[in-house]
């Protein structure tokens, strides 16, 4: 399996140190990401600068250190020089040191000025997107267009390929176009990072940032969230599919005119069936409701409470419309109302009336959620 | 050791007691300190911060001056923070503006909830060398919002961009992100 | 008369019991319960890295809940800090530094007994805040020591505990720091000049000095976010006019400079070791003392290179890229002159320098990754990823763990009059490197290939360097239970120790702690001695 014979490699490799100064085992994981774009391509070179610096001084002083100890152990007839100290070298032999480490030191500045230069140059962006962490998913925004794709994990088992690598809905770019990204965070710090194609900026809710990138190699590129933002900072993955700019296009004009249709779709006056709306009820509120609620309903007493057997998902029905479309005061119960469409919120607490054993037995239907807002 | 000396050594002890004490008190109420003064070098340097973007701008403050030869771009973008249940969008996504020439841009503000919710909007603005460019003279900003359970509001922003804005910055953006001034919700978590 | 009675009274030896402990005075038994209280809680801080590497074995959740996980990571790192390095620091500066100045105690006994007492009120805090959200105390801490809000405004009971433990923390190092200056300045010996001091006399006066000044503003950070937590303030809080980032600000103004409150005791114990084991005196003295005051005076103007990512302008990155690489210079002037110390010696491997020979190869190395961090674009690549935690690790455990481990081999024959068994020492210095090294050199590719810091869990693309990095933490962990029976082995007996314990120290760092038995008396230098 080609994934095994990988693993085999790299392991092979780690022993050489020398392999840090390779570009050539990029690939094997010993080095940072291989760059996809010219920003980290520049990035990267940087990189490999700092990099091949940090391996010969450390070289320089283990091999100095290492001569020093054998040449003047005492095993093999040393005498100590009590004066050294004090003779010329001892005295001025500091200044040799400011002189060496600043030339070293100015010689990384100027390389690592351009760079930063380039990655905070303002380039007319053909393509603005918001990219928006909350806990614990990513919301991406073509501002443009007004297309909205959310990022959820997709969830794996902990040996296969894509575990915590995977998510729902992908986010898509188009290649060799300007990108601007705009970060910014609903809640927590979050800290959105795809080191193939951009650099990282911190997402502060309140705060607004901007990075940019032009993407030149088709593919598609991971990443994950690097600021903690508590229990599920490992569980909030970051896919991007780099796509010919034609098919970019398409992609938008059918990603819109899905909207559309399921927009049209949930402000239609159909009746839908049980079956249906049990479907779409589940898959909404393992998406939405689990995170609390708990997939068996059986919620996390006492901040969240059980949905099972529960009074409100048993009660009245425009009760239950209530408290899911305005939330409940004084409690972590969001409003859903402002992200959910009626024929979501319909599915989702027909899934809670009659699902984990409760018999509530009635339909909601878009229509009655629409009353009931 | 005699008692002189023991007197003299327990007064140098005081005094250099004494100067480690008022270095210590000194720096924890300059940990405070801290506050005002990163807002202070914040709006004095122009760098981004949430207090220098929440400014009204004094009109003595914008340059009269016009600058003909160029026009930027600014676009609207709007952030509903962690759990309050209000609906929030600019109505116009992005104007073309004169520097110098004062704007006004509109934005749509609904609460879905059943109860009355006070809310404050954070402007933050991009990049972040235009901010100290970017002057609001009216905005929903500055103080903050009540809306009543289920109502609707559509709110004002008045703004002028420096003609001294930097040339090389063609597009300014301005991103709010409206939070519930009852910050229980997010102190609860997702969970 | 009154002169013949306190005399006599200073005679009678320690008082015996408890009361000996709880009420002592005396600055070499508040050393040892220093010691020993680092000690303990290096096993403990130590146990929770365990941990930690046993979830990170391999990917899928192994043993802890994500939440649980993100607090031990936060707890790892505070009792690390706060109760591992810094107490073993101050529990080295009451031992040796009246010896070595030639004071008969600290400037303030009493007050030195508090600030230990203090510690273990705080230590079971500290863990208490691990324990309450397993009974209702809400959220865990799971920020990382680091604490930034908005996370930690979501934490439980826990964070508050977390936040009285660093102003408890915080008030005991203060006294302490004031304590050792107040020694350093008052209390020495005639003719003991500030120029002729010890080089660990001086790495703890710069260390008492920065602790001094930055450690209040930390206790400012973290109450100001105490009162954002329960009294309705918005410091850290946008919706009320505050800010996320000036916590930031605040902590790493803290957090740059408590690196080196971390590192500078250990740089003056290797100017201890290196000259003895030479046999020959410590090149560069001055440029030493004066290179630790660049450190000091650089360290507190650089914080803002943990917080590349926070969107700063071009000139404010470029001033602390700047000054963050600028610190190489007095680093790079303290490798020097101990290389130099070495060169035309005449060397011996005993432990204490088996210890601090590693601590310049791995120092050094941990120095270069430092300045790789330090320059910009790249770092929007390492930060927050696991490239940091092995540099930090490798600065951190050669350049503060391991010269506390040669401070206490050095040292441990002169306070308890016996001779460690050298077999073992060097065993065990070849365990922990070998290690230590295997943990966290690999860290630097993982994190290299993406993987983010504080995360419980990972794709298996990581697994080869995570399954290195969970053996070497092992064999590193498992190495401290010689540590610990080297240590009581020695306590409890063996080789007589002379006065001057090592043959070299007559020579390399004539000090005054060598002129005093082996073990010292309970009380020494009752009358000043005369330095030449």
């Amino acid at each position: 399996m080609h994934l095994k014979r990988d693993s085999k490699l790299r392991l092979a490799t780690i022993g050489g140190v020398f392999a840090l100064s390779n570009p050539a085992y990029a690939e094997y994981g010993l080095n940072l990401v291989e760059p996809a774009s010219e920003l980290t391509a520049n990035v990267f070179d940087l990189h490999m600068l700092t990099t091949k610096l940090a391996f010969y001084i450390t070289v320089v002083v283990t091999v100095f250190v290492a001569f020093i100890l054998v040449r003047y152990r005492r095993s093999s007839g040393a005498e100590a020089d009590q004066e050294m100290h004090t003779n010329k070298f001892g005295v001025y032999s500091w200044l040799l040191v400011p002189l060496i480490v600043l030339g070293i030191d100015l010689s990384l500045v100027g390389p690592a000025n351009d760079t930063l230069k380039q990655v905070e140059q303002h380039v007319d962006a053909e393509l603005t997107v918001k990219v928006t962490g909350s806990q614990w998913k990513w919301t991406y925004d073509y501002l443009d267009n007004g297309v909205r794709v959310v990022s959820n994990l997709q969830e794996h088992e902990a040996d296969e390929v894509g575990y915590l690598r995977s998510v729902d809905n992908h986010f898509v770019l188009p290649v060799d176009t300007n990108i601007r990204f705009l970060h910014t965070a609903t809640d927590v710090l979050h800290a959105w990072w795809v080191p193939a194609i951009a650099i990282k900026k911190d997402s502060i809710p309140g705060y607004i940032h901007e990075t940019s990138t032009r993407v030149t190699k088709e593919g598609t590129y991971y990443g994950q969230c690097a600021e903690n933002c508590g229990k599920g900072h490992a569980y909030m993955p970051i896919v991007v599919d780099v796509i010919s700019k034609e098919k970019f296009s398409e992609w938008v004009v059918a990603r819109t005119a899905d909207a559309n249709a399921a927009a049209a779709e949930a402000s239609a006056d159909k009746v839908w069936s049980k079956e249906d709306l049990m479907a779409r009820g589940e898959e909404l509120y393992v998406k939405n409701c689990a995170a609390c609620h708990q997939v068996n309903g059986a919620g996390l007493p006492p901040v969240f409470p059980a949905l099972k057997g529960s009074a409100i998902a048993l009660g009245a029905v425009a009760e239950h419309l209530d408290v899911v479309i305005k939330g409940k005061a004084g409690t972590a119960m969001a409003a859903w109302g402002a992200q959910l469409n009626d024929l979501e919120v319909a599915a989702i607490v027909t899934y809670e009336r009659n699902a984990w054993g409760n018999d509530a037995g009635d339909l909601v239907q878009p229509a009655d959620v629409k009353s009931a807002r | 050791m005699t008692t002189e000396t023991r007197h003299e050594k327990s007064i140098g002890h005081r005094t250099t007691i004494k100067w480690l004490l008022v270095m210590a008190v000194g720096m924890f109420g300059f940990g405070f300190a801290l506050v005002p003064l990163y807002n202070l070098l914040c709006s004095v340097t122009g760098w981004n911060s949430i207090a220098t973007n929440t400014v009204q701008a004094s009109a003595d403050e914008i340059s009269q001056e016009i600058d003909l030869t160029r026009t930027v771009t600014v676009t609207f973008d709007g952030t509903i923070n962690g759990g309050l249940p209000w609906e929030f969008k600019p109505l116009v996504r992005k104007i073309v503006v004169t520097p110098g020439i004062s704007y006004e841009a509109n934005f749509y503000v609904k609460n879905y909830s059943d109860r009355e919710i006070v809310g404050q909007a954070i402007p933050g603005i991009t990049p972040w060398q235009g901010t100290e460019h970017f002057h609001k003279t009216e905005c929903f900003c500055f103080t903050q919002q009540t809306l009543a359970a289920g109502e609707s509001q559509i709110m004002p922003l008045r703004f002028t961009i420096g003609a001294d804005l930097p040339k090389d910055i063609k597009v300014l953006t301005l991103s709010y992100t409206f939070m519930d001034t009852d910050r229980s919700v997010l102190r609860a978590g997702p969970g | 008369m009154s002169d013949a009675i306190t005399h006599e009274a200073h005679h009678h030896g320690p008082p015996t019991g408890a009361k000996r402990w709880l009420y002592s005075t005396n600055h070499k038994d508040i050393g040892t319960m220093y010691l020993i209280f680092a000690l303990i809680m290096l096993f403990i801080g130590g146990a929770m890295a365990m941990v930690i590497r046993a979830e990170l074995w391999m990917p899928g959740l192994q043993l802890v809940q994500p939440d649980f996980f993100n607090n031990l990571v936060t707890n790892h790192a505070l009792i690390m800090v706060f109760a591992v390095v810094m107490p073993a620091g101050v529990g080295l500066a009451n031992w040796m530094i009246p010896l070595m100045i030639g004071a008969p105690d600290m400037a303030m006994p009493r007050m030195n007994n508090m600030s230990f007492w203090l510690l273990p009120p705080a230590a079971c805090m500290l863990i208490l805040s691990m324990i309450v959200p397993f009974f209702g105390g809400g959220q865990t801490v799971n920020t990382g020591w680091t604490l930034y809000p908005p996370l930690s405004i979501q934490s439980g009971m826990g964070m508050d505990l977390l936040i009285f433990t660093i102003h408890i923390l915080g008030v005991s190092s203060i006294m302490g720091s004031i304590n050792i200056i107040t020694t350093i300045i008052n209390m020495r010996a005639p003719g003991m000049t500030m120029m002729k001091l010890p080089m660990f006399v001086w790495s703890w006066f710069y260390t008492a000095l920065l602790l001094i000044v930055v450690m209040p503003i930390f206790a400012g950070g973290v109450t100001m976010l105490l009162f954002d937590r329960h009294f309705g303030t918005s410091f850290f809080d946008a919706a009320g006019g505050g800010d996320p980032v000036l916590f930031q600000h605040i902590f790493w103004f803290f957090g740059h400079p408590e690196v080196y409150v971390l590192l500078l005791p250990s740089i003056g114990v290797l100017g201890m070791v290196i000259p003895t084991f030479a046999r020959k005196p410590l090149f560069g003295y001055k440029s030493l003392v004066y290179g630790m005051a660049a450190l000091y005076g650089l360290g507190l103007i650089v914080w803002a290179h943990h917080q590349y990512t926070i969107g700063m302008s071009i000139e404010t990155t470029t001033y602390f890229m700047i000054g963050t690489i600028l610190i190489s210079i007095p680093v790079g002037l303290m490798i020097f002159n101990f290389i130099f110390t070495l060169w035309r010696g005449s060397i011996t491997f005993e432990t204490p320098m088996l210890f601090a020979l590693g601590i310049i190869v791995m120092f050094s190395f941990a120095g270069t990754t430092g300045v790789m961090l330090a320059v910009v674009p790249a770092d929007l690549q390492y930060h927050d990823t696991y490239f940091v935690v092995a540099h930090f690790h490798y600065a951190l455990i050669p350049g503060s763990l391991f010269g506390l481990y040669a401070a206490v081999f050095f040292w441990l024959p002169k306070w308890t009059g016996h001779m460690y068994n050298e077999r073992l020492g060097k065993i065990f210095f070849w365990w922990t490197t070998i290690g230590f090294n295997l943990t966290f050199f690999p860290q630097h590719f993982s994190g290299l290939a993406g993987m983010p810091r504080r995360i419980v869990d990972y794709n298996m693309i990581f697994t080869e360097f995570n399954v290195m990095s969970s053996v070497g933490a092992f064999i590193f962990g498992l190495s401290h239970l010689l540590f610990l029976y080297i240590i009581i082995k020695t306590i409890k007996g063996g080789e007589k120790a002379t006065d001057e314990v090592w043959e070299g120290s007559s020579i390399g760092c004539a000090g005054l702690e060598w002129t005093v038995p082996s073990p010292p008396p309970f009380h020494t230098f009752e009358t000043a001695p005369q330095v030449k």
